[in-house]
């Protein structure tokens, strides 16, 4: 769907229109990313990051294919198979920097896309499902990414692979059987190895098909806006080309610009030292930590150190580390404000930045660092708000709340007035 | 259209959307042929998932993982060592009379997985702990067992990834595993020789 001011294509060329009674692509094109497709006016920077995503998934798709070339999933050889791509294949050192910052680089992206939505409520209607995708995208990257994290097969590839594994163990009764059934062993080994390379491979191809479901169903109201309030007239709106490809192009030389620095001059900075020592079955590090872009959620599972009713610790944390995130789910009944934006939501705008955001940095804090005191009550205390803020505050808040006057339109956001606001006071 | 094949029988005979001709006949014999088709697919379809899920469970080569025999002969009181079993730590430890007397003295109902140190050894041989090296909340190896490592605050073995403390008989004391560390199938082969599995 689209607005009925948005161009129309009208192919000039013979061969173009010939082309377009037989395979429409090109008309598919203008209308999804093209002239035909019209945007809000008057969105802000926040809201160039989804197509910054899309840019870090092909960067990791190329990279990966890349570096699937050089290497060897299999648990003899495969640290043996990195290191000869670090050293001896021509540019091989820039593909591994390359991938493996590109994860990083797209979390802090995605991260920043999917706080966007809290902020600016773009999980409300009509939009349900697409935010509904982005979750499920998310819940694929975090399997691609810890996936991927074995792959080099060093200390922390195996111990973060036993871990993650062994939450499965926590399920009552079946738990140890389908563990052993993931791993295809006691431990993970070579049927582990082999199996998480053979899906580290298939899934961000999943995850593609996901990205054009989720765009699909965001083209059919189109997006949102720092207003929260729906495109009316055409002059509420701009189309994406050439506008707001303009627009994501120059976000995305900045971002590549960030990125490249930090794989060309700061490499091993978000990476673990210790896993660049062969993987060991038989000594644990001293500390074993996820990714950085896990540690929010590591920091939940390792909060509950004490057995809550009848559901043991483990379970326990198991439980809520996966709740974290499935609470996303059901955000858009969660929050029952009509007022999309938090720039008109004075109370949730307050818990947002000094609630949410706050308790976030300090679960990841609390994730990087030792399972020890004052960590441990730290983590209890974030993930206690985590949680309270979705199912508790969001509810309330919007239920109590009075939001600030909306403008009548984006154009009267944007100029400071618009011709049709007469006609709508008027009506 | 008259041509449309699916619509009307070669001698002209008007056919419903069920595709019977109005003389009833034919219903039963497509219903039938519909029914046994979908079935054929379905028990298939499940068969199929047979070989396609349970290809994912350990492989022959694994399974025969042989049992290990370890002699202890050199082990002496208050030390342990870690050998393999099934490609996992087991941490065979020589307990001194003092920490079995220390894991005498708890109170097994105060416990999260009630056991004696009795019933986590061999009859005779309370001093021979002998139990997996991995720790029951996520699965890392527990430190305690090596030269000089620490043991934690109940003398046995302590966890460092997520800090679970174990006892002298490497019962949970502490933090968030749920059990006591596993104790494997064991026998003595003579006094100086277990043969784990
Ligand atoms: C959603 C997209 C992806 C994410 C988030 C991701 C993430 C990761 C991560 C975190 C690592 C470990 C990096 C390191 O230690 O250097 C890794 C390694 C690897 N990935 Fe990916 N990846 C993605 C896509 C792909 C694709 C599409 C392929 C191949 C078709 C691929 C192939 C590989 C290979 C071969 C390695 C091991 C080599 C190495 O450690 O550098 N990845 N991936
Ligand atoms: S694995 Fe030992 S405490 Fe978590």
């Amino acid at each position: 769907m689209s607005f009925p001011w948005a161009n129309e294509y009208k192919p000039s060329h013979p061969f173009m229109q010939w082309m377009d009674s037989r395979l429409p692509l090109p008309r598919f094109v203008y209308n999804a990313v093209g002239a035909g497709y019209p945007v809000p006016r008057n969105i802000n920077y926040w809201w160039n990051f989804g197509f910054l995503a899309l840019i870090c998934l092909g960067l990791q798709i190329v990279t990966g294919i890349v570096l699937a070339m050089h290497y060897a999933a299999n648990a003899g050889i495969a640290f043996d198979s990195v290191e000869h791509i670090m050293r001896d294949v021509n540019w091989g050192w820039l593909m591994r920097y390359a991938h493996g910052n590109g994860a990083s680089a797209f979390f802090v992206v995605i991260y920043i896309h999917i706080f966007r939505g809290f902020y600016f409520g773009s999980y409300k209607p009509p939009r349900e499902m697409v935010w509904l995708l982005g979750v499920a995208i998310f819940l694929l990257m975090m399997a691609t990414a810890f996936m991927g994290y074995v792959l080099p097969w060093g200390q922390m590839s195996f111990w973060g692979a036993k871990v993650i594994t062994g939450l499965f163990g926590a399920i009552p009764l079946v738990g140890e059987p389908i563990q052993q059934w993931l791993l295809g062993g006691f431990a993970p080994d070579n049927a582990a190895l082999n199996r998480f390379f053979s899906l580290h491979y298939l899934l961000p191809f999943v995850i593609v098909a996901v990205v054009v479901l989720h765009i699909w169903a965001l083209h059919i109201p189109g997006s949102t806006n720092p207003t929260g309030v729906e495109v009316k007239t055409e002059s509420d709106t701009l189309p994406f080309f050439p506008y707001f490809i303009a627009k994501d192009g120059w976000a995305a030389l900045a971002f590549l610009m960030i990125y490249c620095a930090v794989v060309f001059f700061a490499p091993n900075m978000l990476g673990h030292p210790d896993n660049y020592i062969p993987a060991n079955s038989m000594s644990t590090p001293a500390l074993i930590v996820p990714e950085w872009y896990f540690w929010p959620f590591y920091a939940i599972l390792r909060s509950f150190t004490f057995d809550f009713f009848f559901i043991p610790a483990k379970l326990m944390g198991v439980l809520a580390m996966f709740g974290s995130i499935l609470v996303w789910f059901f955000l858009p009944w969660l929050d029952k404000s009509p007022v999309r934006s938090g720039n008109y939501r004075p109370l949730f705008r307050k818990f947002f930045w000094f609630g949410l955001i706050p308790s976030v940095l300090l679960l990841g804090y609390c994730g990087g660092s030792h399972a020890a005191e004052p960590y441990l009550m730290l983590s209890q205390i974030g993930s206690f708000y985590y949680f309270a803020h979705f199912l508790i505050i969001l509810p309330i808040i919007s239920s109590i709340e009075r939001p600030d006057p909306l403008p009548f339109s984006i154009t009267e956001s944007v100029l400071g007035h618009d011709g049709n606001a007469a006609l709508g006071a008027a009506a | 259209m008259a041509q449309d094949a699916g619509l009307a029988t070669p001698d002209g005979a008007p056919v419903n959307q069920a595709g019977a001709t109005e003389t009833g006949e034919g219903v039963r014999r497509r219903d039938f042929i519909n029914i046994a088709a979908v079935a054929a697919a379905g028990v298939g379809g499940l068969a199929t998932l047979v070989p396609l899920i349970s290809q994912m469970a350990p492989s022959a080569d694994v399974l025969a993982e042989s049992s290990t025999e370890v002699d202890i002969s050199a082990i002496k009181p208050g030390q342990a060592i870690k050998a393999m079993y099934r490609k996992q730590p087991l941490f065979i430890r020589n307990l001194t009379a003092a920490e079995v007397a220390a894991a005498g003295k708890v109170d097994v109902s105060s416990l999260r997985d009630p056991q004696t140190l009795e019933q986590r050894t061999k009859e005779g041989k309370a001093n021979w702990l002998i139990t997996m090296g991995v720790c029951t909340h996520l699965g890392c190896v527990p430190l305690g067992a090596g030269e000089g490592e620490v043991k934690g605050e109940f003398g046995g073995y302590f966890c460092p990834c997520h800090g679970s403390v174990y006892d002298t008989a490497a019962r949970i004391r502490k933090g968030p595993a749920p059990k006591n560390l596993e104790v494997p199938e064991y026998v003595f082969n003579s006094d100086t020789v277990v043969k784990i599995g």
